[in-house]
């Protein structure tokens, strides 16, 4: 491909494309260079299988149910009894524990995102499209609650309507949307100044179809790169509840749980801290670059 | 107007002067700061509301969630009339408003005889010392790392560093406490035979706190450290850079006057949420390494549904973390001049 | 007899990026004399820029200066060691950018910034500095200097920036200034006042400069010889009058013809020259410029000329020549398409029509 000379120029600096026609194969070609992304969106996916196959497995017979406890087999080390990564101190194999404890994850991660988008959606689209007062209104409503600590916020919430799926859900939700909510507003601003939109304006017809029809293209890419950053911060919030003890309650298997139950024996009993703890960590890490990657590839100013 | 000579009577504002005032940076700054104060109290007011509410919604007394005591009537009687909750809940939210501006927090659920002020005071020595000594390493480690990485982009310490970053970033807390707790605490207790390499509970001068604070500081000094390399290499590529060097300046004096005078401004930006996070993480912290400070009051109030304790940590966070960020936004004021105080 | 004071000798400039090798400056030889003003005119990827770069080793990754001699005042400047080089720079040979609002430290005092510049070589203290940082804005005609001196770029207009570069440029007295494209950035008629600013230095100070443009009116007003560059290379070079009178490389002859000219009862409409300069990764055989040109004959097609003397201190590289283009194929309109970016900005010239 010829290199025009006037990049010359322009050597080191960004380089601006202004269409958005082929953007998308583009930015597919883009992540698919980018060799973490890739490892990270692997990883992910082996999570999703694992997530839907581990029910499957079980009925298989191919690993231990992981309600079931064997009291015999407390704190076994790992490769004891049969047990690959050893046992809890109720007798339950930890391999089944940590593969099922990637299905509360994966929910938390997904479900949280999609209770986040219309709510963000909703309030970005008002507050951008009316402008004036209203706007000003939730943008102070969403000010003070950026000031709530998020933690905090959701610790206090599920201490006092219990912990259920719903209520963990919720308070986490609650304290995220805020960003993709100020992401749409911003985009929903930006077209607003565009020429055409004074055009419409002028002639006299309601521009709310024209920026609708306009907004989702261009923002689509910044909304998906938020929703992927979301998920790691709810899946991270969860496994913080979890740890402390009020996350997503047992019998239910979750990696934070088993961090939590396994921390009190830690001496006599090490693995069964580490490994969920490595499960989260590595899961971060796989959003994360997934979440990178994506960036990168949908940034229209990126240096190659 | 009374004015001689140019000069104002003493005493007098006159209007003149008051646009004076503003006019300068300094007259601007003084209203920007006390505009800012101001515009911090509904949003306290609001927090203080949000959790004052949620506590009232929850189901049940506070006295039956307390580990399966069986209490009289009349004793819940006494109990409800000395927490004041027999008077309108309106009228209570004001009453603890009022309370709230004397920094009385009420009376704790669980411990019967205690102030949560008395808890507070307590408590924060512990998350003081610990969230200072992380903010204090977070800085120099973080915007060090950063720098360096940017200045030898590409070469192996960039690699290293920022791999470590990420990976630093993408870890919560209490699995980077409970691996290291393993590591230096189960692991060296085996190989070692019974020696601890550090400590890892409890609170002291000493060694005790290396644990803690680190576990604390990692993740913001991966996400600062990040930060700042990528403002830094967004600065070298700036054109007043290559006017620097085509002065003839040396490389030192081009990095910290002009890369680096440039780079760090976004980095002031996220201290505000950096501190948000310390405080946060504290919970998380003094949890994993039994540390009797505030973030781990918090989590025994929660466990054990001691509202007004909950009330009284939320809200002292809260103000702990909009000071901080007043803190950041005046200092941002100061050191990017391009900035306009309206 | 006039010192030379800058000799650059076939230089080359390239840069070596994933898709292939840039040949930025191909082969470049010029000089420019103590006192003289020289303009370097061209394209924009022309390779102009880069060469003033490597007159101060300022090129930027990937690229690098892999051969040729830039000699000033005897000394070859890509052989100097790195403390040579910085004591080089800012003193003996000053440049000025482009864009005065981003090549100026945004968050750094205008005063500093020029202080600065004076007291890195250590040719004043810095109280002398301060004194003289005063003076220099006075003498690039800024107002109310002793007050602008705490400012900051922002709290500059475009105009005053350029001249507090200028003013930078100048503090440290040096022989040779190079500015590229000191006026694009900036408004019409600030346009004609830097532009005067410029010639009452040159005549106050002696200072050499080298100005960088694609607008042949600058070089007019300003210039006492100029070069004109292609593709990286030289194709044209000679007093300006005789350049403007008598073009004889094609190129040359379609840039001044774009050029709306009120002295002469033209009819034309604003002639532009056809096609995209070259990839200069991967140039075409022959003439570089053979593409575009309207005057081209089989051998520019396999043969690249040298620079031949066309008249008394002129060159070009050309085989065809202007002088042999018979008139009425020297008329056609039509066909010549100036590259619109130039068209643009030759409107923008005071007194030009459209």
């Amino acid at each position: 491909m010829a290199l025009p000379a006037a990049t010359i120029e322009q050597l080191g600096q960004w380089e601006v494309p202004e269409q958005q026609i082929g953007l998308w194969s583009d930015a597919l070609q883009r992540f698919r260079r980018n060799r973490l992304a890739i490892a990270g969106a692997a990883v992910v996916l082996l999570l999703v299988l694992i997530a839907f196959g581990s029910p499957l497995l079980v009925q298989l017979h191919l690993i231990a149910d992981p309600l079931k406890q064997h009291v015999e087999f407390i704190e076994a080390a790992p490769g004891q009894n049969g047990y690959a990564f050893g046992a809890d101190e109720l007798g339950r194999d930890t391999l089944s524990r940590l593969l099922f404890g990637s299905r509360v994850s994966l929910a938390v991660g997904i479900f949280v995102q999609a209770i986040i988008l219309p709510i963000g959606l909703a309030i970005g689209l008002t507050a951008g499209y009316f402008g004036g007062r209203i706007d000003n209104l939730l943008m102070r409503f969403t000010d003070i609650w950026y000031a709530f600590p998020d933690l905090l916020f959701v610790l206090v919430v599920v201490s006092v309507f219990g912990p259920s799926l719903l209520t963990i859900f919720g308070a986490i939700a609650l304290v995220n949307w805020v960003g993709l909510a100020r992401l749409v507003r911003g985009q929903v601003l930006s077209i607003k100044e565009k020429e055409f939109i004074e055009a419409a304006r002028s002639s006299g017809s309601a521009p709310a179809k024209l920026i609708l029809k306009h907004l989702l293209p261009n923002s689509l890419g910044p909304i998906i790169v938020t929703l992927t950053f979301g998920i790691p911060q709810a899946i991270f919030l969860e496994a913080v509840l979890s740890f402390l003890g009020v996350g997503i309650q047992p019998p239910t298997p979750t990696w934070g749980q088993m961090v939590f139950d396994g921390y009190e024996n830690i001496y006599a009993n090490p693995t069964s801290v580490v490994f969920p703890a490595l499960a989260i960590g590595f899961t971060l890490l796989a959003f994360s670059f997934v979440g990178d990657g994506l960036r990168d590839a949908l940034d229209p100013r990126m240096k190659r | 107007m009374a004015v001689t000579a140019g000069r104002p009577t003493r005493g007098a504002l006159l209007p003149s002067q008051l646009s004076a005032i503003t006019s300068t940076r300094t007259g601007s700054l003084a209203i920007f700061i006390v505009r800012r104060i101001l515009w911090m109290a509904p949003i306290l007011f609001f927090v203080i509301l949000i959790t004052f509410t949620l506590m009232h919604l929850a189901p049940g007394s506070p006295w039956d969630k307390a580990g399966g005591r069986q209490l009289s009537d009349t004793v819940i009687n006494n109990l409800n009339i000395r927490y004041g909750l027999n008077k309108p809940v309106t009228q209570q939210f004001v009453l603890y408003l009022w309370s709230v501006i004397h920094f009385d927090f009420g009376l704790s659920y669980q411990y019967q005889n205690k102030t949560v002020s008395g808890l507070l005071l307590e408590s924060w020595p512990y998350t003081a010392t610990i969230g200072v000594l992380a903010f204090l390493l977070i800085i120099p480690v973080g915007v060090g790392l950063g720098v360096l990485a940017a200045l030898r982009q590409n070469t192996r310490i960039d690699y290293i560093t920022m791999g470590f970053a990420t990976v630093a970033a993408s870890f919560p807390n209490f699995v980077i406490g409970a691996l290291m707790v393993v590591v230096f605490g189960v692991l060296s207790y085996r190989a070692t035979g019974g020696n601890f390499f550090l400590p890892t509970a409890g609170f002291a001068l000493d060694d005790h706190l290396i644990m803690p604070v680190l576990t604390l500081a990692l993740l913001p000094i991966a996400y600062t450290a990040r930060l700042t390399r990528a403002s830094t290499l967004e600065a070298i590529r700036q054109d007043f850079v290559r006017t620097a060097w085509a002065k003839g300046l040396p490389e030192r004096l081009v990095v910290t006057r002009h890369v680096l005078k440039n780079s760090l401004i976004p980095v002031v930006t996220t201290l505000g949420p950096t501190f948000a996070f310390l405080v946060t993480g504290s919970v998380i912290v003094e949890t994993v390494f039994s540390i009797p400070g505030i973030g781990r009051a918090f989590v025994v109030a929660i466990e054990s549904r001691d509202y007004p304790m909950i009330l009284g940590t939320t809200v002292l966070f809260s103000l702990v973390i909009a000071v901080a960020n007043l803190v950041v936004d005046v200092a941002y004021v100061f050191i990017d001049p391009r900035v306009r105080l309206t | 007899m006039a010192q030379t004071l800058l000799q650059v000798e076939d230089l080359h400039t390239q840069f070596f990026t994933r898709r292939g090798v840039v040949r930025a400056v191909d082969g470049v030889s010029l000089h420019i004399d103590a006192g003289e003003t020289l303009g370097v005119v061209g394209e924009s990827g022309c390779g102009k820029t880069m060469t003033a770069l490597s007159v101060l080793r300022l090129v930027p990754d990937p690229g690098r200066i892999t051969s040729g001699r830039i000699l000033f005042r005897g000394r070859d400047v890509t052989k100097m060691t790195d403390d040579e080089i910085r004591d080089f720079r800012g003193n003996d040979v000053a440049m000025i950018f482009q864009d005065p609002m981003t090549s100026l430290n945004p968050v750094t005092k205008i005063g500093s910034q020029i202080e600065e510049a004076m007291t890195a070589h250590k040719r004043f203290s810095p109280q002398e500095a301060g004194v003289r940082v005063i003076q220099l804005l006075k003498r690039v005609r800024v107002p109310a200097a002793e007050r602008r001196v705490s400012d900051y770029p922002h709290q500059f207009s475009g105009g005053m920036r350029q001249r507090a570069m200028i003013a930078m440029g100048l503090a440290n007295e040096p022989s040779l200034l190079i500015a590229d494209e000191p006026t694009t950035a900036l408004d019409v008629t600030v346009q004609a006042q830097i532009i005067d600013l410029l010639k009452q230095l040159n005549r106050e100070l002696g200072t050499a400069m080298m100005l960088i443009t694609h607008n042949m009116a600058l070089v007019a007003s300003l210039c006492e010889r100029v070069v004109v560059m292609y593709a990286g290379r030289v194709v044209e070079e000679g007093p300006v009058e005789r350049i403007f009178k008598s073009p004889q490389h094609p190129y040359t002859w379609s840039l001044l013809r774009s050029v709306p000219r009120v002295d002469e009862l033209r009819k034309d409409r604003l002639v532009s020259i056809k096609g995209l300069p070259p990839d200069l990764s991967n140039a075409p055989p022959g003439c570089k410029f053979h593409p575009r040109c309207p005057f081209v004959i089989d051998r520019c097609k396999r043969e690249e000329p040298e620079l031949a003397e066309v008249a008394p201190n002129q060159v070009a590289r050309c085989w065809v020549l202007m002088r042999n283009v018979p008139e009425e194929a020297a008329e056609v309109t039509k066909q010549v398409v100036i590259s619109e970016e130039a068209a643009k900005k030759l409107q923008e010239i005071p007194g030009a029509g459209s």
